[in-house]
């Protein structure tokens, strides 16, 4: 594998693992916004809250890693991205921003009117957010970034069938997500009634999802020629795994076998993410920018990669002791629940 | 057009880097502090001790989700405001940032680990999860300031005009504006953290809680900003010497030197105009003392380049400069009458005028961390790569950035007043009640609230 294509697998990868993890974050935005109010909504929204829980933050790095990867590997190809599409960025970017204050301060936030407003600015920036993303991908996939500064229509670029539908396809799947991994997380909460609530929207985004994945392929045909014909070519294993493994899922969620739900939908969303990069291969910019084209100098893709399987080696570790110390610690209080209350006998609880 | 987009443009980043600043520097040395207060509880069975790090641990997240915010919002501000720098040099600075993002991941992932083992760690494997967040917070310090100090020392690439082609990643990283740049900003870090830290259990102390979390609270901070400060005013001082060879206008723009000559006057404040400085106190021939230890030491001025070349608002710049050094000086005061409290008496000053000298350090060392911003961006003008790249060729041509900047400020306003208020009201709590566990931005919740269960069976 040369280089540039190196770097490309790491930005796939990147993008694959915020997609996934990012996306079931902004999905349990979602379900918290369409909860609904008062008594109602209190017990998912206490669910979805525990299980965004304290990982947020990882997941959010991901972003900034697939934005640092893209500038510093294809620096030409993120420039055209950037400023073309400077509308629907900026306003991810603010989704972003109320997003994170919502999660900053819902927590420390105690009178009910803070919070409330703290909840609201979350669920509506975790739908803003990823549909601005899908409208991005959208603009990219139709081959309406051209390379340079602000090359391409800063309105149509983003604002057309294409854009929408992805943009929608975003939103939908990012439901989705959320909705399987809903229903693990209401297991082990021990809440069947949250299982079954969850499960139900699981089926519904499903179908919403397929519709308009399907849509999306519609519109490819008539609009992005070159990634609709990868996706028939090339692609068509990962497309058709990818409808395999949505599939087992919904199979899965009626039966209530809900063991692997999570694994095979986060692998039903990789697959249409790695077929739409093998679609457009070796593009980076469908027909604009090759990735070969747009690619850094040897030395610095070198230490890109130098730094990312030092990343591999360091951070995965880190990561692996905090999932194990959640982990242990889950099982020890779920076996003796008022373990919780009680101090370390040699630490002061302030 | 294109004019107003540019200062639109460094409006917007001027704003939104002079706000992720303070954060950065809450995020880089808060971490220490914290865990030299937790340091101090289990060497000497200190409880108050021990309670300080369990609050400042929650202040650290709390700080860190903000700052993880404001730091997204700059990184996509590398391509909505300045496409054509990071097309052009992307390839070049980016595996620096490649290296904070790991820094800045590990710094997320231990403080979790640190906040929730707390009640369910060993102390002291408890505190050693805490030292990878004081590491990892200077090594993303190192990356971001290095990739500054690269703009200010451009090298490691080719050709110089056009597409880069060739890059020599140490050369990036050690360019020759890292030695100076990169300790001067750790310090101030250090320094800010360390007095507005000191400076909040003052206040406190001055509307009369004297107990012992208070006394605690004031000394740990204060003590490690009174060390940093010193070294702080030797570092920047070395810095302004350094600038004054390598970016001789940037220096003259500090300065107001308007032609290369030698015993060039000291100005402290004053207004800049082209036919010398206006007001201000002069001291004859001490400038280029400053600069070369001798009064026949020549300095550049800034006729030696067009005017195009020349950075703008010359009396602010000069102005960030003078009172960044003033407030340095006076900061260095304050250090001094702590040691002398601390030499004669082993304790801190027990008047109220040092109390409320500590009460406003923090406001001021903030002030001087911005000047200091404004310093080394406004000076670097009109370039964004030192005599490589105009800051107005880098500049998006995207229309619209007014718009953003509006949105910008009115939701960072929002941002830092409720930041503010929410960490108020922490400690509000933290004084009201004998505090139970408080929930938090990666506060553990591995447990599912009791009544989610409860619920189902009712």
């Amino acid at each position: 594998m040369s280089s540039p294509t190196a770097v490309a697998v790491v930005l796939w990868t990147g993008a694959t693992i915020y997609a996934v993890f990012g996306g079931a974050d902004f999905g349990a935005g979602l379900w918290s916004l369409l909860a609904g109010r008062g008594d109602r909504a209190r017990r998912p929204r206490e669910l979805i809250d525990w299980a965004i829980g304290p990982v947020w933050e990882a997941n959010h790095v991901w972003l900034i890693f697939v934005i640092v990867v893209l500038w510093t590997g294809f620096s030409s190809a993120f420039e055209a991205i950037f400023s073309t599409l400077f509308i629907p960025l900026s306003l991810a970017a603010l989704g972003i921003v109320l997003r994170g204050s919502g999660f900053a301060f819902q927590h420390t936030a105690r009178r009910p009117s803070g919070r409330a407003l703290a909840v609201a600015f979350f669920g509506v920036a975790s739908v803003l957010t990823p549909f601005f993303m899908g409208t991005v991908i959208g603009a990219i996939a139709g081959g309406r970034v051209p390379v340079g500064n602000a090359a391409g229509d800063p309105v149509t670029s983003w604002l057309n069938p294409l854009s929408l539908v992805i943009g929608a396809l975003f939103v939908a799947t990012c439901a989705y997500l959320a909705a399987v991994f809903l229903v693990s997380d209401a297991r082990r909460a021990r809440a069947p009634d949250l299982e079954q609530y969850f499960v139900n929207r699981a089926l519904v985004s499903a179908i919403v999802t397929g519709a308009l994945a399907a849509a999306g392929l519609v519109v490819l045909r008539n609009d992005a020629r070159f990634v609709f014909d990868g996706l028939k070519g090339d692609a068509l294993p990962l497309v058709i795994l990818s409808v395999v493994c949505g599939g087992a899922v919904l199979v899965l969620l009626r039966r209530n076998a809900r063991r692997g739900a999570r694994v095979l939908a986060a692998g039903a969303v990789a697959c249409v993410i790695w077929a739409w990069g093998v679609a457009q291969h070796p593009y980076l910019l469908p027909q604009k920018l090759t990735i070969a084209a747009a690619a850094a100098p040897s030395a610095t893709l070198k230490s890109l990669l130098i730094v990312f399987g030092v990343a591999v080696l360091v951070v995965l570790p880190a990561l692996g002791l905090l999932f194990t110390l959640v982990q242990r610690n889950l099982v020890r209080e779920t076996a003796a629940p008022t373990a919780h209350d009680k101090p370390h006998p040699d630490t002061l609880r302030g | 057009m294109l004019a107003t987009t540019l200062q639109a443009a460094r409006s917007q980043m001027a704003f939104t880097l002079g706000f992720h600043i303070i954060l950065a520097s809450l995020g880089v040395a808060l971490p220490a502090l914290m865990l030299i207060a937790n340091y101090r509880g289990l060497r000497h069975q200190d409880a108050d001790a021990l309670r300080l790090a369990q609050r400042w641990s929650k202040a650290v997240a709390v700080t860190f989700a903000v700052g993880a915010v404001t730091g997204t919002v700059l990184s996509f501000e590398f391509g909505l405001l300045w496409p054509a720098f990071t097309g052009r040099f992307g390839g070049v600075f980016g595996v620096l940032f490649a290296i904070e993002g790991i820094c800045f991941f590990l710094e997320a992932i231990f403080i979790a680990i640190y906040i929730f083992g707390w009640k369910r760690l060993s102390p002291w494997a408890h505190f050693w999860t805490g030292v990878p967040v004081v590491i990892t917070g200077l090594g993303g310090a190192f990356s971001v300031v290095a990739v500054n100090s690269w703009m200010n020392q451009p090298q490691g690439f080719s050709p110089t005009t056009g597409k880069v082609t060739s890059v020599e990643p140490w050369k990036v990283i050690f360019n020759p504006a890292v030695p100076y740049e990169v300790p001067h900003m750790i310090l101030a870090a250090y320094l800010v953290t360390g007095f507005l830290v000191a400076s909040i259990y003052a206040v406190g102390m001055l509307r009369g809680r004297r107990d012992r979390i208070h006394r605690l609270g004031l000394l740990i901070p204060l003590t490690v900003a009174c060390i940093a400060t010193p070294i702080q005013f030797a570092v920047g001082d070395t810095a302004a010497r350094a600038i004054a060879k390598d970016q001789p206008i940037k220096f003259a723009g500090m300065e107001c030197v308007q032609k290369t000559s030698t015993d060039v006057t000291e100005y402290i404040y004053g207004r800049c105009t082209s036919s010398g400085v206006k007001g201000g106190i002069g001291i004859p021939g001490f400038d280029s003392f400053l600069v070369g230890w001798s009064t026949s030491t020549k300095v550049i001025g800034l006729d030696s380049v067009p005017p195009d070349d020349r950075p703008p608002d010359n009396t602010m710049l000069h102005w960030a400069f003078d009172t960044m050094v003033g407030i340095c000086t006076v900061l260095i005061l304050l250090a001094l009458w702590l040691g002398i409290g601390w030499w004669r008496k082993k304790d801190f000053p027990q008047s109220r005028w040092f109390l409320r000298a500590t009460a406003v350090s923090g406001v001021a060392s903030i002030v001087a961390l911005e000047c200091g911003w404004i310093v080394t961006e406004v000076g670097r003008q009109p370039w964004i790569v030192y005599n490589v790249m105009r800051t107005s060729d880098a500049v998006t041509k995207a229309s619209g950035i007014w718009v953003t900047f509006g949105l910008i400020v009115g939701l960072y306003v929002a941002l830092g007043v409720t930041l503010v208020v929410a960490l108020r009201a922490m400690s509000r709590r933290w004084r009201s009640e004998d505090f139970p566990d408080e929930p938090g931005p990666y506060a553990p919740e591995a447990s599912p609230p009791p009544d989610l269960a409860a619920g189902a069976r009712g």
